[in-house]
């Protein structure tokens, strides 16, 4: 089992993850960027066709999926349309950018070694990230906590509840990885200067 | 685009000329389950470059009382800094100061 992240001599840090581990942060990564790049919400009617065609702009009302409601708040909660507009402007490049954040966990392990198909039980991955590779995990695992936790409906103070699950509830192993994911997160705050 | 959007420095910010009547917003930052307490003080350290102190103050704020008023200044300001909290992953509104 990895002890998570530790500081790297002369910057960045560096972590090792068993085979499996390694597999498991790929595919939530992965998963992420799925999700992410899947509810493309639907752009603004134009009644002009040339209009609509050269319509860029981004989404204006909430995402319907709870998971990317909760990685794109509303920004003024009062004031719709001032919502809407912070929103066409905004979410397209967040959503850009916490994609290319759970790239960053996706490549640095390929680049580790790992393979596409995890077919050898002994394998060993070290992952060394440089502060800005290290910064995007940081945040990347902020969204895959957030998505976790949305899914399963974590609430405050509730971690007694969840140790209450018998073993075999698969809301059990879920909440098992978001802890996981919520170690290797403390462990690389830790190594960072912010 | 670069993945981190970088605050402008202070003396940039100051250039607008402001008047205090100028800076009715406020960017605040809601408690939520998930966030650890140490990345919130990251975020606040890493992004507005505000002392661990400051940065603790502000966590623990947003902790037991559930929201902290993190950042003040013009509404253009004030959209920049909600956008990079959505960025790392808080829970952050905007709202003018005397609403």
């Amino acid at each position: 089992m990895t002890e998570g992240f530790q500081p790297r001599r002369g910057g960045g840090v560096l972590a090792t993850f068993n085979g499996f581990e390694a597999d498991l942060l790929r595919s939530l990564a992965s998963q992420l960027v799925e999700l992410l790049r899947n509810e493309v919400a639907a752009p603004v009617e134009a009644e002009d066709p040339l209009e609509e065609l050269l319509n860029f702009d981004g989404p204006t009302s909430e995402p319907e999926d709870p998971v990317l409601a909760r990685l794109f708040p509303t920004a003024y909660p009062t004031d719709e349309q001032a919502a809407g507009e912070f929103r066409r402007f905004t979410e397209g490049g967040l959503r850009d950018g916490k994609v290319r954040s759970a790239m960053a966990i996706v490549d640095a392990l390929e680049e580790a070694g790992l393979p596409e198909e995890l077919d050898e039980e002994s394998l060993y991955v070290d992952v060394e990230l440089a502060a800005d590779a290290a910064l995007a995990w940081l945040k990347s695992f902020t969204d895959i906590r957030l998505a976790l936790a949305t899914r399963l409906g974590v609430e405050e103070g509730d971690e007694e509840y969840w140790h209450t699950l018998p073993d075999d509830d698969p809301r059990t192993h879920v909440h098992e990885i978001y802890e996981w994911v919520g170690y290797l997160q403390e462990t690389l705050v830790e190594s960072l200067d912010p | 685009m670069p993945v981190e959007t970088e605050r402008p420095p202070v003396e940039e910010r100051e250039d607008e000329e402001l008047t205090l009547l100028d800076r009715p917003w406020l960017t605040i930052v809601w408690n939520d389950p998930v966030n650890l307490m140490s990345y919130v003080t990251f975020v606040f350290q890493n992004y507005f470059h505000y002392t661990r102190t400051k940065a603790e103050k502000l966590m623990l704020e947003v902790h037991h009382q559930g929201k902290s008023v993190v950042s003040s200044g013009t509404r253009e300001e004030m959209e920049r800094d909600v956008r990079a909290m959505h960025e790392y992953g808080l829970w952050a509104t905007m709202q003018k100061e005397d609403a």
